[in-house]
């Protein structure tokens, strides 16, 4: 990361995101105080936050802030962990995702995520898209689909002619586009992305953020990552969480970097904390 | 080791180096020692099982033909082993014993195959269903109850399991259900024998499935989750592939211990050597044919008496069959997941 006060992260590319941006904000997810526990450690501490559709929001901050706590509590992927608590209110489309009566299953099917470590099943290409769709009982063409997934995930044109390969012989970045076919496929309207470049080379990851661009058009992302520039690169609105699970920034990604309200903010952009 | 130019401490032997090699070399030679062991342990049961087999088709043994001198003579055929004639006829009958005696022995490769076959029938799914219970649906505290539980199910001693068959299975369970056909269940019984193995190897199958399914990384299971797909979804579909091999290893080792087991068996489902499809008739397996004729009357070297070994010999090839299937199976469905 850059060290000094006159180089701060460029928002040139985020400039060119206007189009998008122009857009009236429509609110799909609201964090409203929410607290998250592990056993008796706050790892998120009244988060406040509203997302806005058809959007990219960054999440950035430190290591161990809270970034993939906080993207796991919109999901509900938190239930797997026996110790967390979640404490307030996390709402989608105005619904509580801890109201009694949400199914996470339901709430998954709606909300797509993607992973550090590209996961693909040890199945094969066509088998991996065509997974959530098979378990939600989809019935009707399906090879249609699983195309239409993996160009959504600029992947198409690489494996067009292996799709029964296992999705394991791909190469590192072609598994993470993989992934994000596989959690396009079922058309969910959020996808949440969780350091999803951090495994990558900068070729791999480089195609992966100008898919996430396009991916924007339809869907709803919200992408944790440590790398600064590729947040200022595309983002439209940037989440900034600081040690102590506190979110300390939320703001249009052009403002944040150029002008943040917070010195604190500065500094961990600037490179000179965390 | 040692060079013209020292290139520096440690490196060449000095005194300390010199001794840890010494070490290395006498550890060496001990650990060899036990390996070599066990592998000419093993070669001299097969030698001897061959060697003796022999003397059952040819009235003396190969060292006896090879060292004295003795001429073979047929004794016992091959075809006469495993007449497949007598067999479709339905006349196959295995009494080595008897005043006309018959050497027929499909009559007891059909007792060990239906007990085999029986309690796969019961092991398998009843094992990887509990697998899957301990490994993906259990709570952490249900599954450190339950895997020690499994674990003393497994280390009960086999003639237990027989008197649990004898005392309970076949009077108590089964009887009564005999009884509804109109049969009278004796002491014995076929079914008997394929519940108490089953039940027997259910552990086998379910801590050796348990663990291929525990070795499946968690960032599948979340990749699956994260789709919307329930634990069900995730245990089918994601898990159980993805153990595959490990499973099948348990299921190969759970069937070649059914097939050479023998107390539970030979308590369970007697020793009336007979091909039948009534699951409460006393039939008798290979290994309980094995143990009858080690504590009878006959006399060592007598043909009745060498048949131990030619029955031996059919019980190693059919375990060494699994064992090349279970090759097989770990070449054919390596773990994919990385
Ligand atoms: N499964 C868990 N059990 C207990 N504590 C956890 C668990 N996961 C996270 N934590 C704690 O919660 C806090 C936030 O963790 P989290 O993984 O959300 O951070 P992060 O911002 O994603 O960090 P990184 O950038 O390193 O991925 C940390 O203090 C961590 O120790
Ligand atoms: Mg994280």
């Amino acid at each position: 990361m850059s060290t000094s006060e006159d180089s701060l992260i460029t928002t040139e590319v985020s400039s060119e995101r206007t189009g998008r941006s122009d857009r009236p904000d429509e609110t799909v997810l609201a964090a409203r105080d929410l607290d998250v526990y592990y056993g008796d450690e706050r790892a998120l501490a009244s988060v406040d936050v509203e997302i806005p559709e058809h959007k990219v929001t960054a999440i950035i901050g430190p290591s161990g802030c809270g970034k993939s706590t906080f993207l796991r509590c919109i999901n509900r992927m938190n239930d797997q962990i026996a110790v967390c608590r979640v404490d307030g209110d996390l709402s989608f489309h105005g619904k509580n995702v801890y109201d009694d009566d949400v199914d996470p299953v339901a709430l998954r099917r709606r909300v797509g995520m993607v992973f550090q470590k590209p996961n693909p099943f040890p199945k094969s290409i066509y088998d991996n898209v065509a997974y959530g769709l098979r378990i939600q009982g989809f019935d009707g063409d399906m090879d249609a689909r699983v195309e239409e997934a993996l160009r959504g995930a600029a992947l198409w044109d690489e494996v067009k002619d292996q799709l029964d390969s296992s999705g394991l012989d791909l190469s590192g970045g072609q598994q993470q586009r993989l992934c994000i076919a596989r959690a396009i496929a079922p058309d969910p309207e959020v996808i949440l992305m969780d350091e999803p470049t951090s495994a990558l080379d900068p070729v791999a990851a480089s195609k992966i953020e100008d898919l996430i661009d396009e991916l924007a058009e339809q869907y709803t992302v919200v992408i944790v990552t440590h790398n600064m520039q590729q947040a200022a690169r595309i983002s439209d609105k940037t989440a900034v969480f600081l040690t102590g699970g506190k979110l300390v920034e939320f703001n249009e990604t052009a403002k944040v970097f150029e002008n943040p309200d917070e010195p604190r903010v500065e500094e961990y952009i600037t490179g000179k904390f965390g | 080791m040692s060079t013209d130019t020292n290139p520096g401490p440690g490196i060449t032997g000095d005194a300390a180096a010199t001794d840890a090699k010494q070490r290395n070399k006498r550890a060496r030679q001990v650990l060899f020692g036990c390996a070599a062991f066990t592998v000419l342990t093993t070669l001299a049961i097969f030698f001897v099982l061959i060697d003796n087999a022999v003397s059952y088709f040819y009235g003396a043994r190969a060292t006896e033909m090879i060292f004295l001198g003795v001429e073979p003579q047929s004794a016992v055929g091959l075809i006469e082993f495993l007449n497949v004639r007598e067999l479709l006829a339905g006349e196959a009958r295995w009494a080595p014993e008897h005043a006309t005696p018959s050497h027929n022995a499909w009559p007891i490769i059909f007792g060990t195959l239906a007990i085999t076959v029986g309690a796969a029938f019961v092991s398998i799914p009843i094992g990887t269903a509990t697998a899957l219970y301990v490994s993906e649906y259990a709570s952490p505290q249900v599954r450190s109850k339950l895997k020690p539980t499994l674990e003393v199910l497994a280390g009960i001693p086999t003639i237990v399991y027989g008197y649990f068959a004898i005392a309970f299975i076949n009077p108590v369970v089964l009887g009564p259900i005999a009884g509804l056909f109109g049969i009278n269940i004796g002491r014995y019984s076929m079914l008997s024998g394929m519940l108490v193995v089953g039940i027997m190897t259910i552990p086998m199958v379910s801590s050796i499935s348990e663990d291929a399914m525990q070795a499946v990384p968690d960032d599948l299971r979340n990749g699956a989750y994260a789709l919307g797909a329930t634990k069900y979804d995730v245990s089918v579909s994601v898990v159980t592939p993805a153990a595959i091999s490990g499973i099948f290893a348990s299921y190969i080792l759970a069937v070649s211990r059914a097939i050479g087991e023998t107390m539970a068996v030979t308590l369970a489902a007697g020793f009336n050597a007979n091909i039948t499809a009534n699951p409460f008739s006393e039939i008798m397996t290979m290994t309980a044919y094995m143990v009858s004729m080690a504590r009878g009357t006959s006399a060592i070297g007598t043909i009745e008496y060498q048949s131990l070994f030619a029955v031996g010999l059919v019980l190693f090839c059919m375990t060494l069959v699994m064992n090349l299937l279970n090759d097989w199976f770990k070449r054919r469905f390596q773990e994919e997941y990385r």
